[in-house]
């Protein structure tokens, strides 16, 4: 447990210590209030929710949580600094999962960091709390869900721009599968079952039922699964090839 | 205090080591000589429990490396070939690190970190970040890191290499003050420090023990300098 704590404090301060994290922050703080405004015009909508910041999460997650992630392990492989980690008294779950959470936590910081929106649509009208809840709840999963893929990638490739774009292809596939016009496409050639699968392993799907504040055991249990799934893979591959 | 029962481990086609068995004891100081790519590193890796052997085991102060890999690395401190280290933490930062991870804490790291700074003369950098750092002084660090904890066993991979002449005679000095009750390994290709430093050494090429036996027996015995014995040697076993 102390070595879980050591790694994660060291990891969340070390994106500190760099620049990274600070335009990391303000690139992504630009870019979820520019789609919002401009994109998914906030103010011509006369609404005062939360839906045209959330519904770009998706899109903007496929580039900045990979980016996050590609130096989680690529790097540490890279520069040799994993033979310093492992030969310290710390197992491979506790440094995965100490890794993981401190990065989770960061993501954690950058959402919370939009809290001017929050301001914005209480300022202007009398939005749906639950809503904005639920909303952020959705968002802080996705965010650990394409994090979990980003940290196994970044644990198969030393080169830390092939774990990226690996890492944005994988989340990508996942994000587009469950989109309409996707789903329109595959229903012409594929059967009903198939459609549907796609759908439930997409992102969207289980995002926009948390988004519309619908808390389903169902769209909790995919998020878990897949943050799981990942990152118990990430230490399997990580056992095999931390040497290499 | 160091068990090694007929360690072996390949990569791909490459035997790194071949089988290689000794055993070291308090009071210790092994020099494991031998020429690039003999095996030395991956056998200390082994040791350090960061890679797995394919067969054959070893005991680190009676922690297996295969049953009790964290007992194992409790109870040795180990400085990697190329010192690695969290390249934008400062030196400060890093042993702090490194005590969270062993576990020292309050005024029992405090008073460690007071005697091992001056120790390994990095009190000029104590607040510089890592990679800004010249070779020198990122090999002291990471000699502070596995000394922090006052291990009973150290595991040392070409510590002098990239010192100039006065920090190589300082660590030769450590090694040797420190090496009166503990037990350490310490890996070279530099012959004059094995005579300076080694009660013990092993010779190996090709992954596998030629010589075990003192530097002072080796060179009785052959009536030669160690750069000569070294030479016949392993070349001997090049030509066989």
């Amino acid at each position: 447990m102390n070595s879980f704590r050591a790694v994660f404090k060291r990891e969340l301060k070390s994106y500190f210590a760099t620049p990274l994290a600070y335009v990391f922050l303000v690139i992504f703080l630009f870019f979820a209030g520019y789609l919002a405004f401009f994109h998914e015009k906030f103010f011509e909508m006369r609404q005062a929710d939360m839906q045209p910041f959330f519904m770009n999460l998706p899109l903007l997650f496929i580039f900045m949580v990979p980016a996050t992630a590609m130096r989680l392990w690529a790097e540490e492989r890279k520069v040799g600094s994993i033979e310093l980690l492992f030969t310290l008294p710390i197992t491979i779950r506790q440094a995965v999962l100490g890794k993981f959470m401190a990065a989770w936590a960061f993501l954690g910081i950058a959402l919370a960091l939009t809290f001017p929106m929050i301001l914005t649509v209480a300022y202007l009208g009398d939005p749906d709390g639950g809503l904005i809840l639920t909303g952020y709840l959705g968002s802080f999963l996705m965010a650990g869900g394409f994090l979990a893929i980003g940290c196994f990638f970044s644990a198969l490739s030393k080169n830390q721009v092939i774990a990226f774009v690996l890492s944005v292809v994988a989340c990508a596939i996942l994000v587009f599968a469950g989109m309409p016009t996707t789903l329109n496409y595959l229903s012409t050639f594929l059967p009903a079952g198939l459609v549907e699968a796609t759908k439930g392993i997409s992102f969207q799907e289980h995002f926009e039922s948390l988004q519309r504040g619908v808390v389903q055991f169902k769209d909790l249990a995919y998020f878990v699964l897949l943050i799981v799934g990942w990152v118990a893979a990430c230490t399997v591959i990580l056992d095999e090839r931390k040497a290499s | 205090m160091i068990e090694v029962k007929e360690l072996r481990r390949r990569f791909g086609p490459v035997v790194a080591v071949d089988g290689i068995s000794f055993s070291v004891g308090r009071g210790q100081v092994l020099g494991l000589l031998g020429p690039n790519g003999a095996g030395k590193t991956t056998a200390m890796r082994m040791l350090a429990c960061f890679i797995r052997p394919d067969s054959g085991t070893a005991s680190v102060c009676g922690h297996d490396i295969l049953k009790d890999p964290l007992g194992a690395r409790r109870s040795l401190g180990y400085l990697a070939e190329n010192s690695p280290a969290y390249g934008e933490m400062t030196v400060g930062g890093f042993l702090n690190f490194i005590c969270d991870v062993r576990e020292i804490k309050g005024a029992a790291r405090k008073a460690r970190l007071d005697q091992i700074v001056p120790m390994c003369s990095i009190d000029s950098v104590y607040h510089q970040s890592i990679e800004t750092l010249s070779k020198g002084y990122k090999r002291r660090v990471g000699l502070a890191q596995a000394l922090i904890h006052d291990p009973q066993v150290l595991i040392l991979d070409e510590p002098t290499d990239g010192l100039d002449p006065n920090q190589k005679h300082d660590v030769r000095r450590l090694i040797t003050e420190m090496g009166k009750d503990k037990c350490i390994i310490v890996s070279t290709h530099i012959l004059e420090e094995v005579e300076a430093i080694c009660s013990r050494t092993i010779i190996v090429a090709r992954g596998k023990v030629l010589v075990d036996s003192t530097p002072k027996q080796l060179k009785e015995k052959h009536h030669a300098s160690l750069e000569e014995i070294f030479r016949t040697i392993t070349k001997m076993k090049k030509s066989a």
